[in-house]
């Protein structure tokens, strides 16, 4: 059995995730070795994912841990609602 | 987000800081600082509106902790308040927005993905540069919130598919579908952006 490019594209986030069952997984492997542009797709979505995934990407700002915790020290000291 | 768990007995300092040693509350939420402020950053688009949002979040984490049962891992319940505390500042700041951004038109359509006939890597290094770490905070932050919730979750949060249903409290059905579109929405965004970013390196040409 022979799939489209478009029906790949419905695949490729659980290939990344490795959800597919080993039928599929089969196909859409098949595919990929013959197909230049399903490859590329799956390629950059899958390095657009480890990116995103990056801790770079959101960095904490400075003196956020000091500023937090001094809040915390002032509210949470003072505050006493359950007892 | 595992930093540190294997030793540390997060029930444990649960127990004592509701029995009283509040001053465990500090150690309890430090390996959480960053996943909280990255999640809330990608909601307020600002690093002042984040930095505020993240501390009621942890502030309102403290006073129910009482409410926290068990159930899920303190990780997904923390990182639920603060999605719920993003939410709620941004809707009580632009409620017309929110209603507009809420509205997913591409709910049961078909997402292209963008076309290349190739894709070189582009290494984390890349990410050292501010234009490429924007370009990515961008591409998240207008995602519509069904989609971005769920990729936050899973790919930024590094959640598992189970772990991003329970905090969402939907079903990992759901969640699956919705972090496929997420993806297509970012390849489809990111891909021709990335592809010229470093237009004078070009990685493993030599092949």
């Amino acid at each position: 059995m022979v799939i489209e490019c478009k029906h790949v594209w419905d695949y490729i986030s659980d290939y990344i995730d490795g959800s597919l069952s080993a039928e599929t997984k089969d196909l859409v492997q098949r595919h990929l070795e013959n197909c230049e542009i399903c490859s590329a797709i799956l390629d950059s979505t899958r390095n657009i994912v480890v990116l995103t995934a990056d801790d770079q990407v959101f960095e904490l700002p400075l003196g956020f841990s000091e500023r937090l915790h001094a809040r915390l020290a002032a509210e949470i000291g003072q505050a006493d609602t359950s007892r | 987000m595992g930093v540190e768990l294997s030793v540390r007995d997060e029930p444990g300092m649960i127990a004592a800081i509701l029995a009283g040693d509040r001053e465990q509350y500090h150690e309890l939420i430090r390996p959480y600082e960053r996943s909280v402020f990255k999640m809330a950053l990608s909601f307020m688009k600002n690093e002042a509106d984040a930095e505020d949002v993240a501390q009621e979040a942890f502030l309102k984490a403290f006073r129910k902790l009482a409410d926290y049962r068990g159930q899920a891992k303190f990780s997904t319940w923390l990182i639920s308040i603060t999605l719920n505390e993003a939410r709620g500042r941004l809707r009580r700041q632009a409620t017309v927005r929110m209603e507009s951004l809420d509205e997913s038109p591409e709910e049961c359509g078909h997402i292209s993905p963008a076309l290349l006939r190739d894709w070189r890597e582009v290494p984390s290094e890349a990410l050292e540069r501010k234009e490429v770490r924007q370009m990515l905070q961008d591409a998240i932050a207008n995602l519509s919130p069904l989609y971005r919730d769920v990729l936050l979750l899973r790919d930024v949060e590094e959640f598992s598919i189970d772990e991003t249903a329970t905090a969402l409290a939907i079903t990992t059905g759901t969640v699956k579908v919705r972090l496929h579109r997420a993806r297509m929405m970012m390849q489809k965004e990111l891909a021709p952006k990335l592809k010229n970013a470093s237009p004078r390196r070009r990685w493993f040409e030599w092949s």
